[in-house]
């Protein structure tokens, strides 16, 4: 009786005393492979058993991710990168440039209604004007050299030949990776200096349900920004944090993640940041090409009376009442005093 | 022409390092660069093996593939090669590549690693064959002296088979024939997008 009962005793305890013995991890046994490697060493059965997951094991040498001995995930990045990038980006980039060329030839330029009234009224000032010119140039040759690497090799290595292009290319990635840190800090400024003027509220849903902006024909009520506006500093301050994290972790390649998180910051990274080029386009046509008198906000800071009234009543208003409201200078003389 | 592949035949390999060690001095690989490097599985559990791996030539090869300037080029003999002068350092290759092969002399400081460096299979680079210019920036081209890749010709154990893909098969096939197992030519299916029938 007591025999039987230690030999069911170490039956029950053998799988797992194994179990125990299988377990712990040895010092320098990459922890990353998840599902556990099965006990084979045939190369398909390993391969199945981690449905897609890396193989690794131990390895001598100091360098860690040396330890991966077959990463699947990179079929997934590649066919991500050459495909599915190639086409997100190109439909988004392409598309957006077309949609505005149609917009121009039929609709034309948005008009200031009544004509310019002569008289203008300071939009943004010196700080806002020199943080948004830095954050669009910063983008601007972000976006270049960022498009470049997926899009050049195809589109402009043909043409000027590989030496020419590969010193291109490695200026844009010095640029690409220095420039990143004064788009952070304008971003980092937009949010400060903007967010209290972009916190979304009933009257956006208005805006947005009477179509003001670009595609309609009424002119809602707004105030310094409008719904369409709020957007695009929302996209800009939120897309920015995004490719801003995204991209410190591929400047430093490896300190922060491994191989799997590199593929996944690329993936964010330049999915978010060629939604982003779409959206500046937009931003950059109705700044300029779009809407007469819109330029003027962002290169003078000082926008025409009527233009203002027209796009942002609200504020137009309760800038005039400022004016009106505020203490004479003490030199002043009153109208026709001398 | 061949068709030059890598076999590491897992059963054999002893963990010996003897291949890292001769690449390492043919082409006088700098420190934290490994071309070559064995991985150990299920290190001290059932159904452990040690594998040598390094590029393995692939056919239709990813870091080709994936690389911004296209800097990546296919020898007649299918040994997958790139061109120095013309890469970026970006490390692309590195995300795509399923071995892990592509290498940088630096780490980090904002990504500028210096120009990616990999298993040649011994066969240099587009610099003409076995001068100063090709060995001080790829290694040695033994393959142009009509040698095969120094790793596996020294492999003691003969694990690791280097040459055309048919005839180390073969020889691969009747291995595990004679002795009746075998654990698969490890990273053929991922590379070659075959294995080898037994």
């Amino acid at each position: 009786m007591r025999a039987l009962f230690l030999a069911f005793a170490l039956l029950v305890a053998a799988p797992l005393a194994g179990h125990a013995q299988t377990n712990p991890q040895v010092s320098g046994t990459p922890t990353s492979p998840t599902p556990m490697m099965p006990p084979v060493a045939d190369e398909l059965e390993v391969l199945k058993a981690l449905q897609g997951g890396r193989v690794a094991g131990r390895i001598s040498i100091p360098d860690e991710r040396a330890a991966s001995l077959i990463q699947p995930g990179g079929r997934s990045w590649r066919e991500f990168h050459n495909v599915t990038l190639a086409w997100v980006g190109g439909v988004a980039v392409l598309g957006m440039l077309a949609l505005l060329a149609v917009f121009r030839l039929t609709k034309g330029r948005i008009p200031v209604e009544g004509g310019l009234a002569g008289r203008t009224i300071q939009r943004f000032n010196t700080l806002e004007r020199a943080n948004h010119w830095m954050v669009a140039s910063t983008f601007i040759i972000l976006a270049l050299s960022g498009l470049n690497l997926t899009f050049g090799r195809h589109v402009l290595l043909p043409v000027i030949g590989p030496e020419a292009f590969t010193a291109i290319s490695q200026w844009g990635k010095y640029a690409h990776n220095f420039l990143a840190f004064p788009f952070t800090l304008g971003i980092v400024l937009m949010l400060l200096l903007w967010a209290k003027d972009n916190i979304p509220n009933g009257r956006d849903i208005t805006w947005l349900k009477q179509g003001g902006g670009l595609v309609g024909h009424g002119h809602p009520d707004s105030d310094r920004f409008n719904a369409g506006q709020k957007g695009i500093f929302w996209i800009t301050v939120l897309g920015g944090a995004a490719v801003a994290v995204t991209g410190y972790m591929l400047v430093f390649p490896f300190f922060f993640t491994d191989i799997a998180g590199m593929q996944l910051s690329h993936i964010i990274h330049s999915i978010v940041s060629v939604l982003m080029i779409a959206v500046m386009l937009a931003h950059i046509y109705i700044g300029t090409l779009g809407m007469e008198g819109a330029s003027d906000a962002m290169t003078t800071g000082q926008v025409d009376l009527n233009w203002a009234k027209q796009h942002h009543n609200l504020w137009a208003a309760r800038e005039l009442a400022k004016g009106r409201g505020a203490a004479a200078p003490a030199d002043a003389k009153a109208a026709g005093a001398d | 022409m061949a068709r030059m592949k890598f076999l590491l035949d897992a059963e054999r390999c002893i963990e010996c390092n003897a291949c890292v060690t001769a690449c390492k001095n043919e082409h006088e690989v700098p420190w934290g660069i490994n071309r070559r490097r064995v991985v150990t599985i299920n290190d001290g559990k059932p159904g452990e093996r040690s594998i040598s791996m390094a590029c393995m030539h692939c056919t239709d090869a990813p870091c080709a593939a994936v690389c911004p300037v296209s800097c990546f080029y296919t020898t007649a003999d299918a040994v997958v090669l790139h061109d120095k002068d013309l890469c970026i350092g970006c490390g692309y290759c590195f995300y795509a590549c399923p071995f892990g092969a592509p290498q940088y002399p630096r780490v980090g400081n904002f990504g500028s690693r210096g120009k990616m460096d990999k298993c040649t299979y011994c066969a240099g680079g587009p610099q003409a064959d076995n001068t100063e210019a090709e060995y001080i920036q790829y290694g040695s081209n033994r393959l142009a002296e009509g040698s095969l890749p120094l790793c596996a010709e020294m492999c003691s154990t003969k694990a690791l088979l280097a040459g055309d893909g048919a005839v180390i098969a073969q020889i691969y096939r009747e291995r595990v024939q004679k002795r009746g197992y075998g654990s698969g030519a490890w990273g053929w299916r991922t590379a070659y997008r075959e294995t080898v029938a037994i």
